[in-house]
């Protein structure tokens, strides 16, 4: 509690800089750092999306003829990893989290508002070093999953410059983690209750859990093979007596709760933004409390489903396919909820609703693929093909990234004063949908019937599903053009939103928009009913 | 509502009717050269219908919603305050357990059907020699079968290349023959990176590891050429490490090795 008085001390705040100068500064305002994630975190899925583009040309013909064999590695794993490490974790969790958590929990700020500093300023350098790592000697070239040996064999200063840029980041991530949890236990206004939470606390509470419990173990994989490249130890490199399937383990401990990680904050963003729409309360709150905390459980026992094909016994294996399958039931409460939710509202349909609906589509069909790959007979055939690209990219770009705009057309108006153009915003989303289901739902087709994945030149007769699927990347990539006219017009010419343009109940609203320095003029409100929609007490605003 | 409840029951059956229509007569599948394929196509089959049921339903539930639950121009004010509702949360907790506990049970008995549970008998040998440590994929066989298999085949992975050692007939081939309705055993070893062995056609895959030999068996059903493919990122060449493997007569297939082993021991 010292500390978060710390952040309201007037000295410390009368040295933050004002206006839009404040956005490059060490600021302590959760605020603040919450855009800050946000527009970095954009400005590498623009990179990343570029880099995605690349990999469409090269597949646009059977032959390797757009780039060198290796730039293609390179690509792909710079693709992976940016738009993991620099866009989605940073933006879903710390964007969003750092904007509302403390609305959500009556606070001033975060618990630790350096440290969210600290967490944030981690960010650029680290991408930075990696996207330049391409200039050194070029970029690392084995994946974003980085498997011994070839991470060992391959040019080791893209390597190295990778694993240091991924450690930083996890560090970030792992500051961010701790920062939320004790926000959301500890900086609770009074009287306030866990469960009279608004539901993307939870999510991120869970999601902060799986962070501090898994991305440690990254790190120590990680220093693990810096050491096989640098100092010629032997942990996972063959070689010298390792073993590479100890790295997949360890590596997959983080990396499967990492897909938690990007999808409960958006289940609970979605949470948030499905009943203001629909003049709803959320349907099941309690269940999907549990359905979270269920998700959270299961997810750290589940990773070995990424090594279906590599050295695993068999009762290892039907373990692990029983683990998986489960998570599809909390999985579908969370989805029957929010169907149910819409079902009997009065729904707005605007760009929010839209990326939110076509969300629940995309993401219950990214999850069918989940399960049946989860089953080990399917995925033996299937593991490592443009299948498994399809259906992660369903779930990450389909699920967390729809959200991701859902939440910025829903937000805006909060953190600007202004209305975003809801014609611009609607073309968006049809772009975005048709583009994104051209792109990846062939690609199905294309795992089963024969394409591995990260290959740069493939069977030729392949290649009309291939244009199809690249027709599909250039829809998406031409999206982002509505998308930013319609951010810089609204910034600059705008309607005026007024302080809640939606009529919601959740706390952010209660305070005039944009918020000032200290969140609420006087005392944060109290709200027992988040999603008190269609009660008396809001018959009365 | 009598009417209600006959729409609700008539757009579960289209809905029924549409996907297992789909299931049975859209194949996404390639060409069944083994028996561990039909085995496989039937499970994706099972998957496939019910995959569709269930997003089919997901979607129609939410384009429904948004059309008929939308905002009219004179409409204001809230939804009902319906915050849930503990029967129909049981219902769909309960329903999907047993959906994918089915499934888990079912997956378990098509794995089974592959060989896939079939239990190693060296575990003995693993404690003893290290150098005779073998990873089973799945169709496993134990150690000693390999080596009893006559048509045993040792693939050796390297960057970016398979070769296939015949032992029987002490030959090194680039591609891999195999006679047509019989078991092949196949020991894996990398000289470099992970590789995979792949053959969709057989729609088995198995990780060939740096350090830690891997078996694989199968048996073709169908006399053809087919790819093999490697699965893992191997490096710079990965797209075009691939391989080919020739089901064929098992008269053609002895000619085939009786040629090699001839010069081999010619030579």
């Amino acid at each position: 509690m010292t500390i978060s008085l710390d952040s309201q001390d007037p000295n410390t705040k009368s040295l933050q800089p004002k206006g839009w100068l404040r956005y490059f500064s060490f600021s302590l305002d959760h605020k603040v750092i919450g855009i800050q994630y946000l527009v970095c975190g954009f400005l590498f899925y623009l990179i990343g999306g570029t880099l995605a583009s690349a990999i469409r040309i090269e597949l646009a013909s059977p032959m390797s003829d757009f780039m060198p064999r290796d730039v293609y590695n390179q690509v792909l794993t710079l693709h992976g990893t940016i738009m993991i490490f620099l866009w989605i974790v940073p933006v879903v969790n710390g964007a969003f989290g750092n904007y509302l958590i403390p609305f959500y929990v009556g606070a001033r700020d975060m618990a630790f508002p350096r440290l969210n500093a600290v967490a944030f300023w981690l960010i650029p350098p680290s991408g930075l070093m990696l996207v330049a790592s391409y200039f050194v000697e070029g970029a690392a070239q084995a994946g974003w999953t980085a498997y011994p040996p070839l991470s060992i064999t391959t040019p080791q200063s893209g390597q190295i410059i990778w694993i240091m840029s991924v450690l930083l980041l996890g560090g970030s991530s792992i500051f961010g983690g701790i920062n939320f949890i004790a926000t959301i236990i500890k900086l609770r206004r009074p009287g306030l209750k866990l469960m009279q939470l608004p539901m993307y606390c939870w999510a991120m509470l869970g999601t902060s859990l799986l962070v501090v419990l898994s991305t440690p173990v990254l790190a120590g994989t990680l220093i693990l093979l810096s050491f096989d490249i640098v100092a010629h130890t032997g942990f996972f490199n063959p070689v010298l007596g390792g073993n590479v399937v100890v790295y997949q383990h360890l590596f997959w401990f983080y990396s499967h709760p990492a897909v938690y990680i990007m999808v409960l904050p958006a289940f609970g963003l979605v949470s948030e933004i499905l009943p203001v729409h629909s003049r709803k309360p959320l349907f099941g709150y309690t269940t999907m409390v549990f359905s979270i905390m269920g998700i959270v459980v299961l997810g750290l026992v589940v990773w070995a489903h990424h090594m279906f094909t590599s050295g695993t016994p068999p009762w290892m294996r039907l373990f692990f396919t029983i683990a998986t399958a489960f998570i599809a039931v909390p999985t579908g409460i969370k989805f029957f909820n929010w169907v149910a939710t819409l079902w009997g509202g009065k729904i707005s349909i605007n760009s929010a609703m839209l990326f939110s609906c076509g969300f629940i589509i995309n993401f219950v069909f990214g999850g069918i693929t989940g399960v049946a790959l989860a089953q080990v007979p399917f995925d033996i055939h299937v593991h490592d093909t443009y299948f498994v690209v399809a259906h992660f990219h369903y779930i990450v770009y389909g699920g967390t990234v729809f959200i991701i705009f859902s939440s910025i057309y829903h937000w805006f108006p909060k953190v600007t004063g202004k209305l975003m153009s809801e014609k611009l915003g609607i073309l968006h989303f049809a772009i975005t949908f048709i583009g994104f289901n051209l792109c990846f739902a062939p690609q199905h087709w294309l795992g089963l019937n024969g394409m591995p994945r990260r290959v740069a030149e493939y069977d030729p007769q392949f290649q009309f599903v291939n244009q199809i699927s690249s027709v599909g990347a250039l829809l998406m990539a031409l999206s982002t053009i509505p998308f930013l006219v319609n951010i810089f017009l609204s910034i600059k010419n705008g309607k005026d939103s007024g302080d809640n343009p939606w009529n919601a109940l959740t706390p952010e609203w209660l305070t005039s928009s944009p918020p000032p320095v200290e969140n609420w003029e006087g005392e944060a409100p109290l709200v027992e009913e988040p999603y008190g929609y269609g009660k008396p007490i809001t018959q009365e605003n | 509502m009598l009417n209600k409840n006959f729409y609700l029951i008539l757009i579960i059956s289209a809905v029924f009717g549409i996907s297992f229509w789909i299931g049975f007569n859209v194949n996404l599948l390639p060409v069944e050269a083994s028996i561990n394929a039909p085995i496989y196509d039937e499970l994706f089959k099972i998957l496939f219908i019910i995959g569709l049921i269930i997003f089919i339903g997901m979607t129609i539930a939410v384009t429904y919603s948004l059309f008929k639950f939308r905002k009219r121009k004179d409409q204001f004010g809230d939804g009902i305050a319906l915050e849930g509702n503990l029967s129909l949360e049981i219902v769909w907790t309960i329903i999907p357990s047993i959906i994918v506990l089915i499934i888990g049970l079912y997956s378990y008995n098509i794995y089974d059907r592959m060989g896939g549970m079939k239990e190693l008998n060296h575990s003995h040998e693993m404690m003893t020699s290290n150098s005779d440590k073998i990873w089973a994929g799945i169709s496993q066989a134990s150690n000693n079968e390999v080596a009893s298999n006559n048509l045993a085949v040792e693939v050796s992975a390297m960057q970016f290349a398979f070769l296939f050692n015949y032992p029987k007939g002490e030959f090194i081939s680039g591609e891999l023959h195999v006679p047509v309705d019989h078991k092949v055993s196949m020991k894996m070893e990398s000289k470099d990176v992970i590789h995979a062995f792949w053959v969709p056609e057989f729609r088995i895959k198995q990780d060939i590891i740096p350090g830690q030999p891997t078996i694989l068996n199968f048996t073709p059903t169908k006399v053809g050429k087919y790819p093999i493919i490697c699965a893992e990122l191997c490096g710079p060449y990965h797209g075009g490490m691939r391989a080919s493997i020739i089901v064929e007569n098992e008269s053609d297939y002895k000619d085939w090795f009786n040629k090699n082993t001839k010069t081999e021991v010619s030579l």
